[in-house]
Protein backbone atom coordinates (compact mmCIF):
# COMPACT_ATOMS: atom_id res chain seq x y z
CA UNK A 1 0.00 0.00 0.00
CA UNK A 2 1.44 3.39 -0.81
CA UNK A 3 0.07 6.97 0.47
CA UNK A 4 -0.35 9.43 -1.76
CA UNK A 5 1.84 12.91 -1.93
CA UNK A 6 0.23 15.36 -3.28
CA UNK A 7 2.55 19.25 -4.62
CA UNK A 8 0.94 22.23 -4.02
CA UNK A 9 3.42 24.74 -5.30
CA UNK A 10 6.44 24.58 -2.88
CA UNK A 11 4.43 22.33 -0.33
CA UNK A 12 4.17 18.34 -0.34
CA UNK A 13 0.12 17.23 1.22
CA UNK A 14 -0.28 13.68 2.66
CA UNK A 15 -3.33 12.97 3.80
CA UNK A 16 -3.20 9.58 5.94
CA UNK A 17 -5.95 8.02 4.99
CA UNK A 18 -5.12 4.16 6.03
CA UNK A 19 -4.52 1.97 9.06
CA UNK A 20 -1.10 2.77 9.11
CA UNK A 21 0.78 -0.58 9.04
CA UNK A 22 4.93 -0.92 9.69
CA UNK A 23 5.63 -1.46 5.83
CA UNK A 24 3.36 1.61 4.47
CA UNK A 25 5.04 3.80 7.15
CA UNK A 26 8.54 2.51 6.28
CA UNK A 27 7.68 3.16 2.56
CA UNK A 28 5.77 6.61 3.20
CA UNK A 29 9.26 7.79 4.66
CA UNK A 30 10.99 6.79 1.59
CA UNK A 31 8.67 8.08 -0.98
CA UNK A 32 8.29 11.23 1.05
CA UNK A 33 12.22 12.06 0.96
CA UNK A 34 12.31 11.19 -2.54
CA UNK A 35 9.47 13.60 -3.42
CA UNK A 36 11.36 16.30 -1.34
CA UNK A 37 14.66 15.42 -3.23
CA UNK A 38 12.83 15.89 -6.88
CA UNK A 39 10.54 18.97 -6.27
CA UNK A 40 12.94 21.21 -4.22
CA UNK A 41 9.90 21.27 -1.42
CA UNK A 42 10.43 23.54 1.20
CA UNK A 43 7.17 22.46 3.54
CA UNK A 44 5.38 19.23 4.21
CA UNK A 45 1.70 18.97 5.65
CA UNK A 46 0.88 15.50 7.07
CA UNK A 47 -2.63 15.43 8.08
CA UNK A 48 -3.16 12.49 10.89
CA UNK A 49 -6.67 13.04 10.81
CA UNK A 50 -8.08 9.46 9.92
CA UNK A 51 -5.54 8.03 12.22
CA UNK A 52 -7.16 6.40 14.80
CA UNK A 53 -4.09 4.64 16.55
CA UNK A 54 -0.47 5.48 16.94
CA UNK A 55 1.73 2.93 18.77
CA UNK A 56 5.05 3.47 19.84
CA UNK A 57 7.00 2.15 16.69
CA UNK A 58 5.00 3.90 14.38
CA UNK A 59 5.55 7.28 16.25
CA UNK A 60 9.02 6.56 16.25
CA UNK A 61 8.72 6.26 12.03
CA UNK A 62 6.58 9.20 11.99
CA UNK A 63 9.29 11.55 14.29
CA UNK A 64 12.39 10.19 12.00
CA UNK A 65 10.28 11.51 8.68
CA UNK A 66 10.33 15.16 10.04
CA UNK A 67 13.94 14.69 11.26
CA UNK A 68 15.18 13.53 7.56
CA UNK A 69 13.03 16.04 6.54
CA UNK A 70 14.63 18.79 8.43
CA UNK A 71 17.77 17.32 6.91
CA UNK A 72 17.44 17.67 4.00
CA UNK A 73 16.38 21.09 4.91
CA UNK A 74 11.90 20.79 4.65
CA UNK A 75 9.86 21.83 7.53
CA UNK A 76 6.80 19.22 8.52
CA UNK A 77 3.73 20.47 10.88
CA UNK A 78 1.78 17.41 11.93
CA UNK A 79 -1.92 18.32 11.87
CA UNK A 80 -5.25 16.81 12.69
CA UNK A 81 -3.88 14.29 15.72
CA UNK A 82 -7.37 13.00 17.30
CA UNK A 83 -7.54 13.63 20.96
CA UNK A 84 -7.47 9.80 21.47
CA UNK A 85 -4.16 9.07 20.06
CA UNK A 86 -2.83 12.39 22.11
CA UNK A 87 -4.08 10.90 25.25
CA UNK A 88 -2.29 7.34 24.24
CA UNK A 89 0.49 9.03 23.05
CA UNK A 90 1.03 10.94 26.34
CA UNK A 91 0.24 8.33 28.72
CA UNK A 92 2.56 6.05 26.65
CA UNK A 93 5.38 8.27 27.45
CA UNK A 94 6.19 8.92 23.74
CA UNK A 95 6.65 12.88 23.36
CA UNK A 96 7.47 13.76 19.68
CA UNK A 97 9.31 16.67 21.11
CA UNK A 98 10.26 19.02 18.39
CA UNK A 99 7.45 18.23 16.15
CA UNK A 100 5.60 21.06 15.23
CA UNK A 101 1.86 20.39 14.77
CA UNK A 102 -1.34 22.10 14.30
CA UNK A 103 -4.87 21.48 14.61
CA UNK A 104 -6.09 21.35 11.52
CA UNK A 105 -4.89 21.41 7.85
CA UNK A 106 -5.58 25.21 7.38
CA UNK A 107 -3.80 26.33 10.57
CA UNK A 108 -0.73 23.79 9.28
CA UNK A 109 -0.30 25.78 6.23
CA UNK A 110 -0.37 28.61 7.97
CA UNK A 111 2.57 27.49 10.24
CA UNK A 112 4.51 26.74 7.43
CA UNK A 113 3.96 29.97 6.16
CA UNK A 114 5.07 31.65 8.90
CA UNK A 115 7.90 29.36 9.31
CA UNK A 116 9.31 30.04 6.45
CA UNK A 117 9.09 33.37 5.66
CA UNK A 118 10.10 33.90 9.47
CA UNK B 1 -21.82 -10.60 20.66
CA UNK B 2 -18.31 -12.70 20.57
CA UNK B 3 -17.06 -12.78 23.74
CA UNK B 4 -13.37 -14.57 22.79
CA UNK B 5 -11.05 -14.23 19.73
CA UNK B 6 -7.56 -15.34 19.29
CA UNK B 7 -5.42 -13.84 16.19
CA UNK B 8 -1.97 -16.24 15.17
CA UNK B 9 1.04 -13.03 14.96
CA UNK B 10 2.64 -14.66 12.86
CA UNK B 11 3.41 -11.80 9.73
CA UNK B 12 3.72 -8.34 10.37
CA UNK B 13 0.04 -8.10 9.38
CA UNK B 14 -0.75 -10.07 12.36
CA UNK B 15 -0.04 -7.11 14.29
CA UNK B 16 -3.11 -4.94 12.12
CA UNK B 17 -5.84 -7.53 12.58
CA UNK B 18 -5.22 -8.14 16.16
CA UNK B 19 -5.60 -4.16 17.35
CA UNK B 20 -8.30 -3.74 14.58
CA UNK B 21 -9.98 -7.23 16.47
CA UNK B 22 -9.76 -5.24 19.99
CA UNK B 23 -10.79 -2.41 18.63
CA UNK B 24 -13.99 -3.97 17.72
CA UNK B 25 -14.30 -6.09 20.65
CA UNK B 26 -13.96 -3.35 22.99
CA UNK B 27 -16.84 -1.45 20.85
CA UNK B 28 -19.00 -4.36 21.20
CA UNK B 29 -18.29 -4.27 25.46
CA UNK B 30 -19.23 -0.27 25.20
CA UNK B 31 -16.12 1.18 25.95
CA UNK B 32 -15.75 4.75 24.69
CA UNK B 33 -13.41 6.02 21.73
CA UNK B 34 -10.04 6.90 24.11
CA UNK B 35 -10.26 3.68 25.74
CA UNK B 36 -10.79 1.82 22.76
CA UNK B 37 -8.03 3.26 21.23
CA UNK B 38 -5.80 2.52 24.73
CA UNK B 39 -6.49 -0.66 23.78
CA UNK B 40 -5.88 -0.88 20.15
CA UNK B 41 -2.49 0.99 21.23
CA UNK B 42 -1.43 -1.60 24.46
CA UNK B 43 -2.39 -4.83 21.69
CA UNK B 44 -0.59 -3.23 19.22
CA UNK B 45 2.36 -3.11 21.21
CA UNK B 46 1.95 -6.56 22.80
CA UNK B 47 1.60 -7.83 19.31
CA UNK B 48 4.68 -6.10 18.12
CA UNK B 49 6.93 -7.25 20.82
CA UNK B 50 5.47 -11.12 19.76
CA UNK B 51 6.46 -10.68 16.00
CA UNK B 52 9.92 -8.79 17.01
CA UNK B 53 11.31 -11.48 19.19
CA UNK B 54 9.35 -14.89 18.35
CA UNK B 55 9.22 -17.08 16.22
CA UNK B 56 5.63 -17.28 16.43
CA UNK B 57 2.43 -16.51 19.53
CA UNK B 58 -0.69 -14.79 19.31
CA UNK B 59 -2.89 -12.29 21.20
CA UNK B 60 -6.38 -13.25 22.64
CA UNK B 61 -9.54 -11.58 23.29
CA UNK B 62 -11.84 -12.00 26.00
CA UNK B 63 -14.63 -10.35 27.68
CA UNK B 64 -14.33 -10.48 31.39
CA UNK B 65 -16.38 -10.23 34.16
CA UNK B 66 -15.97 -9.24 38.22
CA UNK B 67 -18.65 -8.69 40.51
CA UNK B 68 -20.30 -5.80 38.51
CA UNK B 69 -17.61 -4.72 37.06
CA UNK B 70 -17.13 -5.39 32.65
CA UNK B 71 -14.05 -5.74 31.11
CA UNK B 72 -11.55 -6.90 28.08
CA UNK B 73 -8.97 -9.24 28.90
CA UNK B 74 -6.09 -9.08 26.22
CA UNK B 75 -3.71 -12.14 26.83
CA UNK B 76 -0.32 -12.35 25.05
CA UNK B 77 0.99 -15.82 24.96
CA UNK B 78 4.38 -16.87 23.39
CA UNK B 79 6.56 -19.39 23.49
CA UNK B 80 9.99 -17.23 22.41
CA UNK B 81 13.08 -17.04 24.24
CA UNK B 82 11.53 -15.82 27.57
CA UNK B 83 12.62 -12.14 29.15
CA UNK B 84 15.54 -12.50 30.77
CA UNK B 85 15.20 -9.23 32.67
CA UNK B 86 11.88 -8.21 33.51
CA UNK B 87 12.64 -5.45 35.20
CA UNK B 88 14.71 -4.12 32.27
CA UNK B 89 12.47 -4.59 29.88
CA UNK B 90 9.11 -2.43 31.89
CA UNK B 91 12.43 0.16 32.06
CA UNK B 92 10.93 3.32 29.93
CA UNK B 93 13.39 3.98 27.61
CA UNK B 94 14.95 0.57 27.08
CA UNK B 95 14.65 -0.79 23.89
CA UNK B 96 16.33 -4.14 22.82
CA UNK B 97 14.93 -3.38 18.89
CA UNK B 98 16.16 0.14 18.50
CA UNK B 99 12.50 1.29 19.03
CA UNK B 100 11.46 4.26 21.81
CA UNK B 101 11.60 1.88 24.55
CA UNK B 102 7.51 2.20 25.19
CA UNK B 103 6.14 -0.74 24.56
CA UNK B 104 6.13 -2.94 27.30
CA UNK B 105 5.73 -0.40 30.01
CA UNK B 106 3.50 1.75 27.60
CA UNK B 107 1.09 -0.63 27.42
CA UNK B 108 1.02 -1.46 30.86
CA UNK B 109 -0.10 2.59 31.66
CA UNK B 110 -3.18 2.36 29.09
CA UNK B 111 -4.44 -0.79 30.64
CA UNK B 112 -5.45 -1.32 34.00
CA UNK B 113 -4.00 -4.41 35.38
CA UNK B 114 -0.82 -5.94 33.98
CA UNK B 115 0.92 -9.19 34.51
CA UNK B 116 4.13 -10.87 33.34
CA UNK B 117 5.23 -14.35 33.12
CA UNK B 118 8.36 -15.24 31.85
CA UNK B 119 11.06 -17.77 31.84
CA UNK B 120 14.17 -17.79 29.87
CA UNK B 121 13.68 -20.29 26.82
CA UNK B 122 9.79 -21.10 27.87
CA UNK B 123 8.31 -18.06 26.56
CA UNK B 124 6.30 -15.16 28.04
CA UNK B 125 2.60 -14.09 28.88
CA UNK B 126 1.46 -11.34 29.17
CA UNK B 127 -2.24 -10.62 30.93
CA UNK B 128 -4.19 -7.11 30.75
CA UNK B 129 -7.38 -5.97 31.21
CA UNK B 130 -9.12 -2.77 31.08
CA UNK B 131 -12.53 -2.24 33.01
CA UNK B 132 -15.43 -0.20 31.28
CA UNK B 133 -16.27 2.42 33.99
Amino acid sequence: MRIPILKLGKYLLISIQVELDDQTALQFQEDLLNRIHEEGSEGIVVDLTSVEMIDSYIAKIIGDVVEMSNLMGAKVVLTGIQPSVAITLVEMGVTLSGVPTALNLEQGLEKLQEELEG
Amino acid sequence: MRTQSSVEIGTEWGIVSARQAGRELSKEVGFNNVDQARIATAISELARNIYLYTDNGMIGLEVVERGCLKGIKIVSRDEGPGIENLGEAMTDGHSSSNGLGAGLPGAKRLMDEFDIESEPGKGTVITAIKWLR
